[in-house]
């Protein structure tokens, strides 16, 4: 049958590990703002910052890895522009991180239409190359799927590995969930709250930025106006069905961009008498359910848009 | 005086929020080995001037010194390095982390690969052994209970070696025999050269535990004397600036019965049991007392009789009649006056006027409206009216009730329910957080509607002001309650084993249901 084929389909594979790319890098950067309190809508512009950035940098005659970092240095600025609202002065971190957003995106189009005036087909640049890791890539389907990829890729995987051993292995980490917990219970420790806070978004904003990045500079070879179409919103509520865990936030962005996958071949299969609208909506249907189910027993962050103010009753 | 070393010198701490001045150029100091009591209603600065030391907040004038270094601070960091600790009244804890996790923060260097939990773990062994503060490392803080909770506080400022330990209110929230713990492990540290600052305002425990006396009042520093040449009448005294005669409790014979809480069960939303049998029967003229730890079941059960839950089985009869329909709106008009336990939030609408918040019950009735038409005229001459009955001060009809000050606020709470004469009272909590003056007239209104005939029950954390109120007290204990015992009857220490849990029949740990 066909549904059986294209789950021994190496393609499929392959195609699920590289749409979750980006959702990975969105939802652990979501996460570690998440986990000290500050709720980043700031996402979805991030991202199209990242992804204008580092393709920008490397249409300019730079170098991808520097792109890579380029693209987390502008993320950072806005992650810290976030904080300046939403921590240092207390304010909605709703309102805030729309507002984000908005100016960030705004900001990444009008920079590119300053950059290249009078260009009509986006332009392209050589993106990363699959980096097949010797011996792994070469087992049969799983091999070929998964160890044939995007060098971002790989860093996606490692970085959940290395978030969740700083969150829970390292004094930086516990200060970071603590301040998402119980902010009083860390300026009784003598740690600047607000620091802690800021650093922690501008990380976070900076996991974002690679991740509209890899979508410019890896999967694609150009800039397009709408490209993260929601991948950041995505992220916000993949952050809640992970329980706020990054192991967890690996396994629903690997099921989501499964989905996606799936979606694309479904379309292309029967598209015949079923509207494609209905399988792009897929996904989102399955975000959603998941959402609900997950949510019922969500243990989030106590802190979590709880602005903290030193030095007042 | 003696010769003992100073350890901390306050000098002159002035500190003004806007224009309330919470404290007037302060200055004591505490010697090594000894405790002061630090004493005042509550507003009057306490908590600020520790704030300050702590650096939480920063002084408007003055200085500090501990250990004879002046400290600048703007943050807790330089306190806790020059060896202060604070355990702070509100706990200072993350619920979702373990206790290790708790006291291990902000002890090593924030940017190490590797964190030596294990070594965390063996000191605070060896901390809880030394001082008999037990407590699992590795348990989340949300299962403890509050004792243990306060435990870890301690704990926290000992493994930073602390050497002044400041506790705001330690003993508000514990149960009389976890309070003599907790002086127990107090005197150990003492004997070890500590020094404690300890922040109440209840006489009974500063007497026991105290070797100097401070007393705030309104922010300013009226008294400072060893505790031997003091006495508790000089002290109440001190504290509220003048003798204030407290009410005394008639005997009454009680009435026919106008409330029983019959066998009464009630689940939460996530099925979890909060009330389980309850029994009660309230009499005209009669004051019946819920003591108890919060989060016992004080809650649901107040919740009940003002018709904000329905009982899982069992019912409940008013006059005899048995209620089918749990409706507060139904319960007010059968003659239910509330005192809620949070005035803030369940009490008043604080941006609401004074005359608004006063008619929030009967804005409806013929009285004050008129085809659909609040009647201004009388309802601002009603508030004039209560406002001098109940003696709200610096309030006029059209003033927002969120500026008030506490015992105004609950003056206007009190004028709402009573004015309605109701039949049966249900306070809760009603003067925490008043000062003596305030609580008093609170009391007093309470014995006036006794005397009318209303049946009251009190609910209140506080035993000694149940033991002086109430005619007859219970217990509530995860849900369950206790016989109804006349006060003439019961002692402190009796009530506080029933709180801890003693005498009551099959209980689970880990029921606790917070507020």
């Amino acid at each position: 049958m066909d549904f059986l084929d294209m789950f021994l389909n190496i393609g499929f594979w392959a195609a699920t590990v590289r749409m979750a790319t980006p959702l990975i890098f969105g939802t652990l950067g979501e996460l570690i703002c998440e986990r000290a309190g500050v709720l980043n809508l700031g996402i979805e512009g991030i991202m199209t910052t990242g992804a204008m950035v580092a393709w920008m940098w490397v249409y300019q005659g730079g170098d991808l890895w520097t792109a890579v970092l380029v693209a987390a240095v502008f993320g950072m600025m806005f992650g810290f522009l976030h904080s300046i609202f939403s921590v240092y002065m207390g304010l909605s971190q709703h309102v805030t991180g729309i507002g984000i957003t908005l100016l960030a995106t705004s900001l990444s189009y009008y920079s590119f239409r300053m950059l290249l005036p009078g260009v009509t087909t986006p332009p392209k640049i050589t993106p990363f190359q699959e980096l097949p890791i010797p011996y792994l890539s070469e087992i049969p389907i799983f091999g070929e799927a998964f160890f044939s990829q995007s060098p971002l890729t790989y860093l996606a995987f490692v970085l959940v590995g290395v978030v969740s051993y700083v969150l829970y292995r390292t004094p930086v980490g516990l200060a970071v969930r603590m301040v998402g917990e119980n902010p009083m219970a860390v300026e009784v420790q003598g740690i600047d709250v607000y620091r802690v806070r800021t650093g922690a978004v501008m990380v976070g904003s900076g996991f974002m930025a690679v991740g509209g990045a890899f979508l410019t500079i890896s999967v694609f070879d150009a800039f397009y106006f709408d490209m993260i179409n929601g991948r950041g919103w995505i992220c916000v509520a993949l952050v809640i069905f992970a329980s706020w865990r990054p192991g967890k936030a690996l396994l629903g962005a690997v099921l989501f961009a499964a989905f996606d996958a799936i979606q694309i071949r479904v379309q292309q299969s029967s598209a015949s008498f079923i509207p494609y609208q209905f399988f792009l909506m897929m996904p989102y249907v399955f975000s959603i359910f998941a959402l609900i189910v997950m949510s019922r027993k969500a243990a989030y962050p106590k802190a979590l848009l709880v602005p903290f103010r030193r030095g007042q009753r | 005086m003696t010769d003992t070393e100073t350890v901390l010198r306050v000098q002159g701490i002035t500190k003004n929020f806007g224009d309330l001045v919470a404290n007037d150029a302060i200055s004591f100091s505490l010697k090594k080995g000894k405790v002061l009591s630090l004493l005042g209603e509550n507003g009057a600065g306490k908590t600020t001037l520790m704030n300050i030391i702590f650096g939480h907040y920063t002084a408007d004038g003055g200085h500090i010194e501990v250990f004879g270094k002046k400290l600048n601070a703007s943050n807790p960091a330089e306190a806790i390095a020059l060896g202060v600790g604070m355990v702070h009244q509100h706990f200072t804890l993350a619920d979702n982390l373990t206790v290790l996790e708790n006291v291990i923060l902000g002890t090593e260097p924030l940017w190490k690969w590797v964190q030596d939990k294990a070594a965390g773990r063996a000191r605070l062994k060896e901390l809880s052994g030394e001082f008999g503060l037990h407590v699992d490392p590795d348990a989340d803080i949300k299962s403890l209970t509050v004792g243990e909770k306060q435990r870890v506080e301690i704990l926290k400022a000992l493994y930073r070696g602390a050497k002044i330990l400041i506790l705001d209110e330690p003993t508000a929230v514990l149960t009389p025999q976890e309070t003599d713990q907790l002086f127990g492990t107090l005197r150990d540290m003492l004997a070890r050269g500590l020094s404690v600052i300890f922040i109440s305002h209840k006489l009974g425990e500063v007497m026991a535990i105290a070797d100097d006396i401070a007393v705030l009042r309104h922010g300013k520093l009226v008294a400072n004397f060893p505790v031997a040449e003091a006495s508790r009448e000089i002290i109440a005294e001190k504290m509220v600036g003048e003798a204030v005669p407290q009410p005394r409790r008639q005997i009454m014979e009680a009435g026919e019965e106008l409330l029983s809480v019959e066998d009464v069960s009630v689940k939460d939303e996530n099925g979890q049991q909060i009330l389980k049998n309850v029994s009660l029967h309230l009499h005209r003229h009669q004051i019946i007392g819920i003591a108890g730890v919060s989060g016992n079941g004080q809650k649901p059960l107040s919740d009940l009789v003002s018709g904000m839950c329905r009982p899982g089985s069992g019912q409940l009869n008013l006059s005899g009649e048995a209620i089918t329909v749990f409706d507060p709106k139904e319960m007010v008009a059968k003659g239910i006056g509330r005192v809620p336990e949070d005035r803030h939030v369940q009490g008043v609408v604080g941006d609401f006027s004074v005359e608004e918040n006063m008619i929030l019950e009967t804005y409806a009735s013929a009285r004050f409206s008129k085809f659909g038409w609040l009647r201004k005229k009388e309802v601002t001459d009603y508030a004039y009216s209560l406002i001098k009955a109940f003696d709200i001060r610096g309030a006029g009809p059209e003033t927002i009730v969120r500026g008030l000050s506490g015992g105004n606020m609950q003056k206007v709470i009190l004028s709402r329910v009573l004015e309605n004469s109701p039949q049966i009272i249900l306070a809760n909590q009603p003067t925490r957080g008043l000062d003596v003056g305030a609580a008093t007239f609170v009391h007093e209104q309470l014995f006036k509607a006794r005397k009318e005939g209303a049946g009251i029950i009190l609910i209140s954390e506080d035993l000694e002001e149940l033991l002086a109120v109430a005619d007859s007290v219970a217990v509530m204990y995860h849900g369950q309650i206790s016989p109804q015992m006349p006060v003439e009857s019961v002692t402190l220490q009796q009530l506080g084993l029933l709180m801890s849990g003693e005498g009551f029949s099959v209980h689970s740990k880990g029921q606790d249901h917070a507020a």
